[in-house]
């Protein structure tokens, strides 16, 4: 499968991640899933003019094109001329070039939240007028229209996450290359589903805190994230903590709030990052799928019930109380 | 005869890089940068939350990540007048020194030598193996220099949750407080990957490395086998290609300082060093300036401060031909990276091969290797030295009104952030990168930035379209596009 990898309107953070997938040998993985890199502007040898005649080789129909990874928001500034980005050593903005290139190709990827729906690069007043290639936050359209289809017929297909998980590219293109990607594996975001049907909160190590409203209040505590610190864990879909990050890690695990980056217009919450918005002391975000009146129930139940161990432990950043060894054999 | 060359896209730099070249007699006799792409941090971030800066600073760059994340903690930090407890200093070192090291590490094997394997060099007696080596899909160095970075990665997943975009660094220190048992296990990954540099890069103990004093101890190393481990292979193409007279700099260089202490110093110094010198000058951080004459954007009737910077895109600004506005230092062109880290910090066999050659080719990358060599038992003394149950972070509550600097020193160079709060908003948000200063255009002077410089001169063989020389020493800058102008 021939891959195209361009980067735009973001930092280039996913393929610094993607370099990070769990392999002893990642030149090799790839090559083996039947993924060739046409073209990547951190992996491949070619720069300039052998660059460019690769480009022009793919409008021209020589070169085949089954995957086109864009890493980056679509930067359709200044009054629409694209020049917030001129693809270098061209003259033409780099939104001409994935117009061009996604027209041939088989496949369309957004590689993180950028690409698929604007991103951090979108935030403030969008200076920039940056959107993704096929959203611009949760409405459809963005750079290739709401009618895209690449020539698989399937939609761009939204690998989002700030940066997004190596091994959610690097799924998706195998999945891709062996021919078993369908459209049925895509999320009403069109995001691949066996990443984005889990949520955040799923594996979270916090649960018991969760459980108990034990909650963190400053950074660096071990509590639950939800109340105050601006953790939206239990509403957003990634699965970062049943396939945790460079080794064991997420970002509750690094002892910082989920702040939904996988989702459309994360980038501006409404509030400050670090703080959860709340009406009369409850949280505005509830927990996915559930009723509001159950929630306030179920948590001023599990605050009147919190173990003092788990009390004390959610505002320390050690366990200060450990839980109690009974030597019994445990039923 | 002269002729114009315009040689885009760079790839391997991180970001989008053009350079406009004016060629005669088969020599580079003048250049012009241009960083193409604005993205507008410094415009989205007014008027937000100061804290939310933690949030947005580092996806300015997704190879410099935790090094923007620490610039605008010590930028918050500064604002509230408070540092972190011992072990937040030492977590925070810890966590830029993984993401400086692997950028180093992926600098050298993904960015800078696989240019070596060009056919343009198929007639040298060293092409082969270098080819072996380096090239990137399939170079055998290439792929374990691959396989260890990602290992290494696994030091932030503990210390900070992931990487980039690494959360976990805040004014007050770090989230992630590390317990005795994890720090047996970091130590391990520490070991795993001097292991990798000892046996691979180096083929010698780091200790013996950073023992090297000066150039003649260094070939006399080399000279003991010349193309054993990565180091010494590139040591071989130096004088075969000229790479210590290829792409000098300004001559001065800078760095803030690079991994404070507790007992207020840096574990490498920072300071002003010229060329020749004996010791670095203290940095005046008032006056760094910025000046517009030649980026797309506001210009001011004189260069700013950075606490007064402005950022307006004005895209039809005639004379303009880059997004990057050029950093001054004293009105003064300077360079900055490893190499101004290695001699602010006193690396003896880094200011012998500088003072010989000069900042060029060579001796940038030269610099880079050493630091790795140099930094990785400091990792190793900083774990032991954290004290588990003690804290990690500190709470500190912002000021309504102030301003506040944060310095810090990434893979390629001296970041600088400053911040000016009113009435609990960001006011102002000025960012002057690495990159910014290596890759400054002109100023109103018509002076020329530091890259600029560095390829008057550059050899440009018949029919080159994207020379070979040009991409050796802008690579040589480990330069990061997107960083540069945020």
């Amino acid at each position: 499968m021939n891959v195209l990898w361009l980067q735009s309107g973001g930092c280039g953070g996913c393929s610094m991640s993607l370099l990070c997938a769990d392999t002893t040998d990642f030149q090799g993985h790839l090559r083996d899933a039947g993924i060739e890199m046409l073209w990547h502007p951190s992996l491949s040898l070619a720069s300039g003019d052998d660059v460019l005649a690769l480009l022009q080789s793919i409008i021209d129909g020589g070169m085949r094109l089954d995957a086109l990874c864009v890493e980056g928001s679509l930067l359709r500034g200044p009054n629409g001329t694209g020049r917030f980005h001129m693809l270098a050593g061209t003259g033409l903005p780099m939104i001409h070039w994935v117009r061009e290139l996604a027209a041939k190709a088989q496949h369309v990827l957004a590689i993180g939240s950028c690409a698929a729906w604007g991103g951090i690069t979108a935030g403030g007043d969008n200076p920039t007028d940056a959107c993704g290639l096929q959203y611009e936050d949760e409405r459809l359209g963005g750079l290739l229209g709401p009618d895209f289809r690449s020539g698989s017929g399937l939609p761009v297909i939204n690998v989002a996450g700030c940066p997004t998980h190596p091994s959610w590219v690097i799924d998706t293109l195998m999945a891709l290359a062996a021919d078993t990607f369908r459209e049925g594996d895509l999320d009403p975001l069109a995001r691949p589903r066996f990443y984005a049907d889990q949520l955040v909160h799923h594996g979270c190590t916090r649960n018991e805190y969760y459980e108990f409203k034990a909650s963190a209040e400053k950074p660096s505590d071990l509590g639950c994230m939800m109340e105050h610190m601006g953790c939206k864990g239990t509403q957003v879909h990634a699965d970062c903590n049943i396939r945790p990050w460079n080794g064991e890690g997420s970002c509750t695990r690094g002892g910082y709030a989920c702040i939904a980056c996988t989702e459309p217009g994360f980038q501006e919450p409404g509030h400050p990052f670090h703080q959860t918005p709340k009406i009369a002391g409850i949280p505005v975000g509830l927990p996915t799928d559930m009723p509001k009146a159950w929630f306030v129930a179920l948590a001023s139940l599990s605050k009147s019930a919190t173990p003092k161990r788990v009390k004390h432990n959610a505002v320390a950043d050690h366990l200060v109380v450990k839980p109690a060894v009974r030597k019994t054999r445990l039923k | 005869m002269s002729s114009r060359l315009l040689v885009g896209p760079f790839n391997r730099v991180e970001g989008d890089l053009e350079v406009a070249l004016t060629i005669a007699d088969g020599r580079v006799a003048s250049a012009q940068v241009n960083a193409t792409m604005y993205r507008g941090f410094e415009q989205i971030l007014q008027g937000k939350d100061p804290r939310d800066a933690l949030v947005y600073v580092p996806r300015i760059c997704g190879i410099c990540s935790v090094s923007q994340s620490v610039a605008a903690a010590r930028a918050l930090a500064d604002l509230v007048g408070v540092s972190p407890p011992p072990n937040g200093q030492l977590a925070t070192n810890l966590i830029l020194a993984v993401e400086n090291l692997a950028d180093h590490l992926t600098h050298f094997y993904l960015f800078f030598m696989p240019d070596f394997c060009r056919p343009v060099y198929a007639d040298r007696p060293w092409h082969a193996e270098v080819c072996r080596r380096f090239l990137p899909d399939s170079g055998e160095q290439v792929r374990a220099a691959t396989a260890a970075r990602q290992r290494w990665f696994t030091l932030l997943g503990t210390l900070g949750g992931k990487w980039p975009h690494t959360q976990s660094v805040e004014p007050g220190g770090s989230t992630r407080a590390i317990d005795a048992a994890e720090r047996v296990r970091l130590l391990a990954r520490v070991r795993e990957f001097r292991r990798f540099l000892e046996q691979q890069l180096f083929d010698a103990p780091l200790e013996l490395i950073t023992s090297l004093e000066d150039e003649d101890a260094l070939w006399a190393w080399h000279a003991r086998d010349p193309m054993g481990g990565d180091l010494r292979c590139f040591l071989s193409l130096v004088p075969d290609l000229d790479l210590q007279s290829l792409g000098p700099g300004p001559g001065r260089y800078l760095s803030y300082g690079a991994y404070p202490l507790s007992d207020g110093g840096f574990a490498l110094p920072g300071g002003l060093w010229r060329h020749g010198a004996q010791e670095a000058d203290p940095v005046d951080t008032h006056s760094i300036s910025e000046d517009a004459t030649h980026a797309w954007l506001a210009q001011a009737r004189t260069p700013l401060h950075p606490w007064h910077g402005l950022t307006r895109p004005e895209p039809d600004k005639p004379q303009a031909y880059t997004w990057n506005k050029a950093p001054r230092l004293g009105g003064e062109v300077i360079e900055t990276g490893a190499i101004a880290r290695q001699l602010t910090g006193g690396q003896a066999l880094v200011r012998d091969a500088v003072q010989r050659h000069g900042g060029v080719v060579y001796t940038r990358v030269l610099a880079r290797l050493i630091e790795l060599a140099r930094v990785v038992p400091l990792m190793e003394a900083w774990l032991q030295a954290l004290q588990p149950g003690e804290r990690f972070c500190e709470p500190v509550h912002l000021p309504e009104h102030g301003r506040g600097m944060g310095l810090s020193e990434a893979a390629r160079g001296s970041l600088g952030h400053w911040l000016v709060v009113q009435h609990g908003r960001i006011a102002n948000y000025q960012i002057v990168a690495p990159t910014s200063w290596n890759f400054s255009p002109r100023d109103a002077a018509g002076v020329p930035g530091a890259l600029e410089q560095a390829l008057v001169g550059a050899p440009v063989r018949e029919r080159e379209k994207t020379p070979v020389a040009v991409q050796h020493i802008v690579r040589s800058f480990d330069p990061c596009m997107v960083c540069t102008v945020h």
